[in-house]
């Protein structure tokens, strides 16, 4: 029987695992260990409903509702002085609940402050685009849009930006696999040669890794070359074969390995 | 398999015209040699006056937030390289900080010194670059070779180190792998001592150079609020009047120690950030003699460690593992299986050459990031040619480009 593989996550894991072990937390401070965090959550939660407030590595994560989003990062920006949005993505939890975790990271130079704030959203749901607010986030929010298909509301120009526009899938969910779907596998076969190519080419192979010892053509039987087409057994005879010409070229002399002599000292 | 027909014929991609209002289509890249790589700008044109540019990326995507999420985290140090492979130490720096301080370890003190005198090599090398290839996109050939020999000095110095000049790989998660090589500080100081020469060189060429005011000067203006908005960091920042340097700002390493200025300009154009990037090289040459001091005082005082102690992340000294049965097996673990950082979260942000380069971490305790977000300065310095260009003339696209200092292996990743 095949042993079970999740589908819902096919990324590396960690193949042993101590069955006793627990993993140790980053601490978490209380918001009111720091006064200008207070301040600012508590300015925050005048007008906004906050799920969540805790600093961790000194910054401030807030967890608000998915539709406050756009009055949040305003009032960020008009109120507190967060003047800008560094960056922005999303957090693929739908193999654990079905959501995506968004996060939006602000930085405040008057007060030399970063926070995140944070929402979580369900699988198929947009959020709203806070584009007009933050020219950056026109591409974070179309490179969120590229890398898990999280459409933003209101966004002018919801479109793919690091892969092709007829690409599919999205990449950086966890049930897309490292080197590529079936899709990725035959995209540039059919877009270059097109699809009635498909048997002579065969699908493009992502991992770059992988060397095939019965490839004949492309160096992958270095030192036992073998005439193209020819059946191999895996007796071949090592192939002594110089890659220069006889003689050699044209001010550069001939390489052999026996007369010349090798410096073990590279300071010299 | 012959290729099918049809998709040989020739059809002119980069002209198309439009009778109805004669704007036309620009198709500028992604094979342009000032593109400073593969860069695809969609430029509508009146004349010659750009009313509408669509910057399009992507050509060197790699993906590499989704590799991190399948290596172990030393494993991910190498590709970091292939951001912004101009000066990628500070790529190598910002991740090993954003892990270091996951994991909580103290870096030894000679280490920091080491690593920023790679970072200030690594930020020299960027501008020296940047100015070789931006006055070249002008014209001004002999800068060009003017900085490329002092880039290939510097260059010769971090090989001497690494043994790369591109991609360095010189910084480990923890400290840094090895010692300077004995001839590093009379080389940088040799190179140090020219350098201010050097820039006197590339100004005296360039600062009253017809030419080369009449392509930056008042061209490519930036305001503040545009550059907030676009979170633009890094030189672009300060050209356009807001004196941000996270090495002041939020310092990292030794940076409280040492003293620099940080140079900014209220004009925003392209002139500002081309004497931005000459004052910097100033200072990134002041902050070098301080670290000189500072590592010949860590000699002094016998601080010889180069990497952190913390058994259950970072692997003991060669020494040890060699004479240690624990610390073999210690090594032997992270080695194959890599460290397991606590469960939680960081967004740590370095002052790379160009901007503000982030890392943001997600870890669930497990040996492979969960979730990895690289924030790239370059990436916003590309989407503000979307507001920026309009308005300027086909030449100006060239120079505006220029100034941006864009690398695209940091813009796709």
């Amino acid at each position: 029987m095949r042993a079970y593989t999740p589908k819902d996550d096919v990324q590396a894991k960690a193949y042993y695992t101590d069955r006793y072990y627990v993993a140790p937390q980053v601490p978490k401070q209380e918001v009111e260990s720091d006064e200008v965090f207070a301040a600012d959550l508590a300015a925050l939660k005048v007008k906004f409903d906050v799920k969540e407030a805790f600093i961790q590595m000194k910054q401030m994560i807030v967890y608000i509702n998915a539709s406050d989003i756009y009055g949040v990062l305003k009032f960020l920006r008009d109120e507190l002085k967060y003047t800008q949005l560094s960056e922005m993505s999303a957090i693929d939890w739908l193999a654990k609940d079905n959501t995506f975790e968004i996060f939006y990271q602000m930085l405040s130079m008057t007060k030399r402050k970063r926070l995140r704030i944070k929402f979580f959203i369900n699988n198929g749901d947009a959020v709203d685009s806070v584009e007009s607010l933050f020219r950056s986030a026109d591409w974070s929010e179309r490179e969120m849009f590229d890398m898990f298909g999280i459409e933003a509301n209101n966004h002018p120009f919801m479109k793919r930006i690091l892969l092709p526009y007829d690409w599919q899938g999205n990449p950086l969910l966890k049930t897309y696999p490292l080197e590529g779907d079936e899709f990725a596998a035959w995209y540039e076969v059919d877009k270059i040669y097109g699809k009635e190519a498909r048997d002579v080419i065969g699908p493009e192979i992502r991992d770059t890794a992988r060397v095939d010892r019965y490839d004949s053509e492309r160096f992958a039987r270095l030192g036992f070359e073998v005439p193209k087409g020819t059946k191999i057994t895996g007796n071949e005879e090592p192939n002594k074969q110089d890659y220069q010409e006889e003689g050699g070229v044209f001010l550069v002399k001939k390489f052999t390995k026996d007369a010349s002599k090798i410096i073990d000292d590279p300071q010299r | 398999m012959a290729q099918v027909k049809n998709r040989l014929t020739p059809f002119f991609e980069n002209i198309s015209f439009d009778r109805e209002d004669n704007e036309l289509i620009l198709n500028f890249g992604p094979q342009h040699p000032s593109a400073h790589g593969q860069l695809r700008l969609m430029l509508h044109l009146q004349q010659e006056q750009i009313v509408k540019a669509h910057p399009d990326v992507g050509y060197l995507h790699r993906g590499m937030e989704k590799m991190a999420e399948n290596m172990i985290y030393n494993e991910f140090m190498p590709t970091t390289d292939r951001m912004d492979y101009i000066a990628s130490s500070s790529n190598n720096y910002g991740f090993a900080l954003a892990v270091e301080k996951l994991i909580d370890v103290e870096v030894p003190r000679r280490a920091k010194v080491i690593r920023m005198m790679l970072l200030e090599i690594n930020r020299l090398m960027s501008h020296l670059f940047w100015l070789a290839t931006t006055a070249l996109d002008i014209g001004a050939m002999t800068v060009f070779l003017f900085a490329f020999r002092e880039r290939e000095y510097l260059m010769d110095i971090i090989e001497g180190y690494c043994g790369a000049r591109l991609t360095h790989a010189a910084i480990r998660i923890g400290g840094v792998p090895l010692d300077i090589q004995d001839t590093f500080l009379s080389q940088l100081k040799t190179f140090l001592d020219k350098l201010p020469q050097n820039i006197k060189d590339y100004e005296d060429l360039l600062d009253t150079n017809r030419i080369w005011l009449m392509r930056m000067e008042e061209v490519g203006v930036i305001s503040k609020e545009m550059a907030l908005s676009w979170g633009c960091t890094g030189p672009m920042l300060r050209a356009s009047g807001v004196a941000w340097d996270i090495r002041k700002e939020e310092p990292y390493e030794l940076y409280d120690e040492v003293e620099f200025n940080v140079p900014y300009s209220d004009k925003g154009d392209n002139f500002a950030r081309y004497r931005i990037y000459m004052e910097e090289m100033r200072e990134s040459a002041k902050i070098l003699y301080q670290t000189i001091d500072m590592y010949k005082e860590t000699v002094k005082n016998g601080q010889t460690d180069l990497m952190a102690h913390s058994p259950k992340y970072i692997s003991a000294p060669k020494i040890d593992i060699m004479t240690q049965n624990y610390s073999l097996m210690q090594h032997f673990v992270l080695v194959t299986q890599g460290m397991r950082p606590p469960v939680g979260e960081v967004y740590i942000a370095t002052e790379s050459p160009k901007g503000e380069l982030g890392f943001f971490i997600n870890s669930q305790g497990g040996p492979y990031p969960y979730r990895l977000k690289l924030r790239a300065p370059s990436f916003w310095h590309t989407g503000i040619l979307t507001d920026l260009l309009p308005g300027h003339y086909i030449p100006d696209v060239v120079s505006i480009i220029g100034t941006t200092n864009i690398v695209f292996g940091e813009v796709d990743r």
